[in-house]
């Protein structure tokens, strides 16, 4: 039943211009990282901040955008004997594979042809951007579900865009600059890992020769991250990232007047 | 039949459905009239499992249908305004529903496909149909699997006038085949021409519920316009 | 002008060049000792094993390709030079024992003057060569190859301890603790040599004074060269590549003053050079390409000159841990650098801060490094760039170029 109605989703979803929009830009931006900025280090920089930018920023806006433009899809589809999970399910999937596929493919063509793909940095950016689509559009269709008025839930998406993207690494700055006499290795690992676009950003700079900069500090990282328990949690933090938002999603979706 | 049993709902503060207590014999077409925020729309959905009541009980068939997908086996639905994903053809949309529903529709669906003129706009994507061609194919959706169960929100809004008289006689089919028939609209004439039966909804009450003649017998109207005008105007007195 | 021409035919009419097939060192030092001074030892191939063999008079001592002595693991150093103009020349020598109480070398010099050690195979020795207060001598082509993993069993490549007037040149050094070390060594030059993949330094001076390298390629090695306690040192044209990891760096400038660095290139070290109580250095038409710190100025260097470079895609152009500089920057390229030239003379019009806001930050809180590249940091980085607060306002390049000196 989840995969038939899928079908029908992601048919939907594929016809729409934004995955083609979304396709052609990552397509565009990594070709254009690749031809313009010369060293591995640096290409991988600029694409890094293109995905912990952009993905989570897209996937917030477009998911909860696209869940209030589904609701007559969603009404027609509450109106048939289908428990509401596997409708919740499809609508997520089927929002988030195609934009998974443009992301991956936009990325890993342009990498592939100038014989980086296989670079350990490549395939984490591509894992770490799989990680935060499937996060924020789980998200966004919290925000949206939850909040009734397409325009608050649209704003409520952007705040907490700009919260996990921009503030929090600011909380992070004060919380190290409050606390400069204590030592703070594991709370700032904490924090990083307690929000899933920084530790995207970690997980991938480990994976590039900059955690030599880090001195110190980087060590007690790279130890951390680099070590069964540290990839364990960094898994943790991205799955519980997806799988409780699904859930609280869902959940708010079951028991939802239409 | 349809049963519901001292159903209670509340939009946040908003009381919508007040103790609604209403029985929707098989065989019948009943139709649900009330001003704007009578709780129509609300009870409709909430025999479509739309919406949740707070307190009661939902029958359909003897099955409950509070929380429970499977009521939906043989109800159809049509919406106040038909609009649908817009990247598919109309022809997806019905093979989607035929999916989802997993029954053999063929005959039924080619023959509704007909009826409706539908043939010509099968192959184009929804959002380049006008309102009156979504709303027959809400219509294919609604009757192409013979339900046993039919909940139509003013169905005949935007349709063209043999469009319309179509979807009546459809209407009437069903019926006379064994099922229950739930309409809401506002043009007087067409209840009266379709319904067997009337339930008056006001602020949420059940101010009325019986069958036509027993409705113009009770206010002494001659007329359905005349009967429901006068239970509006009572109801405002009481109220007042 | 004659008679300097008869004494060399006088010379060479006295010495004997004789062949010598030794199949252990106890049979070289018989040949040795049997020779005169000033004859040439020619030394057929094969392997002569055994130590502790002691040159005691001038004398030319060639091996033929494939003329090995090994040492064996045992023993102390593997030959001892004990006289003056002695010239060890193609000789390959191996396995040095390694002592923890006496520093164990392939070849050792005490006290001489005019030693020339050419075209060896040094492998697997604990030190290489070891000049112990020498003078005018030189190690010339030879290749050092050693394997350890850990810096307290392992020796240096070349170790100069005490002495003046060495040239050491075209040698390959590899996998030492040092590549080069000097310690009180005066008019040391040190041209053409590559270090790679030694456990310290490439190339390490200590109190070494008037010495000169040039042309040297250190690469991989825990750091490329360190210059601590030194004058008058002048570091032209080599090349500090890859030296990359925890706390490393290309060039360390530790208690130096009064010497020139030109023409260098530092690339993708993890900090190019790192200056701490440097002063009146001149840092001229270097190169700084994709090093994490390109240059690491601490607070207590002063009056040092910092013009004409190129700094490319660096993570941190410029370090200090201080708020104000008194050391000269100008003309140098900055790859970051965004302003314009409208009067076209090949300089920005708007002067350039190459100190980060962010390395300050990175500076008092280390842990704060864990934000590189993230979104507010950027953001705090353009601030302060717009309108610089606590960045030392006295960095600054008035004449910032818009092109790259080198291509």
């Amino acid at each position: 039943m989840m995969t038939r109605l899928l079908g029908f989703v992601l048919r939907d979803i594929a016809r729409g211009r934004w995955v083609i929009l979304y396709f052609g830009f990552f397509l565009v931006a990594t070709e254009g990282l690749l031809y313009f900025t010369a060293g591995e280090a640096k290409t991988v920089v600029g694409l890094m901040n293109i995905v912990l930018m952009l993905i989570p920023l897209a996937a917030l806006m477009f998911g909860t955008l696209h869940l209030h433009h589904s609701r007559d899809f969603i009404e027609l589809m509450l109106s048939q004997p289908v428990k509401r999970f596997t409708i919740y399910s499809a609508l997520y999937f089927g929002v988030v594979l195609p934009f998974l596929g443009a992301f991956v493919l936009g990325t890993a063509i342009p990498t592939a042809i100038h014989g980086m793909l296989t670079s350990p940095s490549v395939l984490s950016l591509l894992a770490t951007g799989v990680a935060l689509t499937l996060v924020f559009f789980a998200i966004a269709f919290v925000v949206a579900v939850k909040i009734n008025d397409k325009a608050a839930s649209m704003g409520m998406a952007f705040i907490i865009w700009l919260a996990s993207a921009v503030l929090y690494d600011g909380l992070v700055l004060a919380v190290t600059v409050w606390y400069a006499d204590y030592p703070l290795e594991t709370a700032t690992i904490a924090m990083v890992a307690a929000n899933p676009i920084d530790l995207a950003r970690i997980i991938v700079m480990l994976t590039f020769d900059y955690v030599a900069l880090m001195g110190y500090t980087g060590a007690v990282f790279q130890n951390f991250f680099g070590e069964a328990l540290g990839i364990t949690v960094s898994a943790l933090s991205l799955g519980l990232w997806t799988v409780i938002p699904f859930w609280i999603g869902a959940r708010a979706f079951a028991k939802k007047d239409w | 039949m349809i049963t519901l049993h001292h159903l209670h709902k509340h939009f946040d503060s908003h009381h919508v459905l007040k103790d609604v207590s209403l029985d929707f014999p098989s065989g019948t077409v009943t139709a649900v009239i009330g001003p704007n925020g009578s709780g129509k729309t609300t009870m409709m959905k909430s025999i479509l499992g739309l919406v949740t009541p707070d307190q009661g009980q939902i029958t359909v068939h003897g099955v409950s249908a509070i929380n429970n997908a499977a009521s939906r086996e043989r109800m159809g639905y049509m919406a106040q305004i038909a609009r649908y994903p817009e990247n598919l053809t109309a022809q997806e949309v019905i093979d989607m529903v035929k999916g989802l529903r997993q029954l053999e529709t063929n005959g039924a669906m080619a023959a509704l496909v007909d009826r409706f003129d539908l043939g010509p706009h099968l192959n184009k994507p929804m959002r380049t149909l006008s309102g009156g061609t979504r709303q027959k194919v809400g219509a294919v959706i609604a009757m192409m699997y013979s339900p046993t169960a039919l909940l139509l929100d003013e169905p005949t809004a935007g349709l063209d006038p043999i469009a319309s008289e179509r979807l009546k006689t459809e209407i009437a089919r069903h019926r006379d085949g064994g099922a229950t028939v739930l309409i809401t609209s506002h043009i007087l004439s067409e209840i009266q021409e379709l319904a067997d039966r009337v339930a008056y909804l006001h602020e949420g009450r059940v101010l009325y519920s019986g069958d036509v003649p027993s409705l113009l017998a009770r206010t002494g109207a001659d007329s359905l316009q005349r009967a429901i005008a006068h239970m509006m105007t009572s109801a405002n007195e009481v109220q007042a | 002008m004659v008679i300097l021409l008869l004494l060399v035919l006088a010379t060479s009419a006295s010495a004997h060049t004789t062949l010598v097939r030794p199949r252990t060192v106890a049979d070289l030092q018989r040949s040795i000792d049997r020779a005169q001074p000033f004859d040439t030892l020619v030394i057929a191939p094969g392997v002569i094993t055994g130590s502790d063999l002691t040159i005691g008079k001038p004398l030319t001592i060639i091996g033929r390709k494939g003329a090995v002595v090994d040492a064996a693991m045992k023993g102390t150093s593997a030959i001892f030079v004990d006289a003056d103009n002695v010239t060890i020349d193609g000789l390959a020598i191996r396995n040095v024992a390694v002592s923890f109480s006496t520093d164990n070398a392939a070849i050792k010099v005490r006290k001489r003057r005019h030693a020339l050690i050419r075209n060896c195979r040094i492998d697997n020795a604990v030190f290489g060569v070891y000049l112990s207060d020498c003078k005018q001598s030189q190690v010339v082509g030879n290749r050092f190859t050693a394997y350890y993993s850990e810096q307290s069993k392992a020796g240096n490549g070349v170790h100069c301890w005490t002495g003046r007037d060495i040239l050491i040149k075209d040698n390959v050094i590899d996998g030492h603790r040092d590549g080069v070390y000097l310690e009180f060594m005066h008019r040391v030059t040190v041209t053409n040599n590559i270090c790679i993949r030694n456990l310290r330094y490439g190339l390490h001076f200590m109190f070494s004074d008037s010495c000169s390298y040039r042309r040297n390629r250190f690469e991989h090695n825990g750091a490329g060269v360190a210059v601590m306690y030194s004058s008058w040192v002048e570091m032209t044209e080599n090349i500090f590549e890859d030296n990359w990891g925890v706390s490393t760096y290309g060039l360390l400038l530790k208690d130096i003053r009064d010497s020139h660095i030109r023409g260098n290139t530092f690339h993708r070290n993890s900090i190019g050079v790192y200056a701490e109580a440097a002063s009146r250095i001149l840092f001229d038409r270097n190169s700084f390409t994709g090093n994490g710190y390109a240059l690491r100025m601490l607070a207590n260097c002063d009056d040092n000159t910092v013009r004409n470079n190129d700094f490319v895609a660096n993570s941190f152009d410029v370090t200090t841990n201080s708020k104000d500089s008194r050391n000269h920057f100008d003309r140098n390229y900055w790859s970051p650098y965004e302003g314009y030239d409208l009067d076209r003379d090949g300089y920005g019009d708007v002067p350039y801060h190459p100190v980060r806001l962010y390395s300050l930050l990175v500076e008092q809180l280390p842990s704060s490094v864990i934000l590189m590249h993230s979104a507010f940091v950027n953001l705090l980085d353009v601030t302060e760039r717009v309108v610089p607060t606590m960045t030392p306002e006295t960095l600054i390049d008035h004449h910032p170029r818009m092109k790259p000196l080198s291509p």
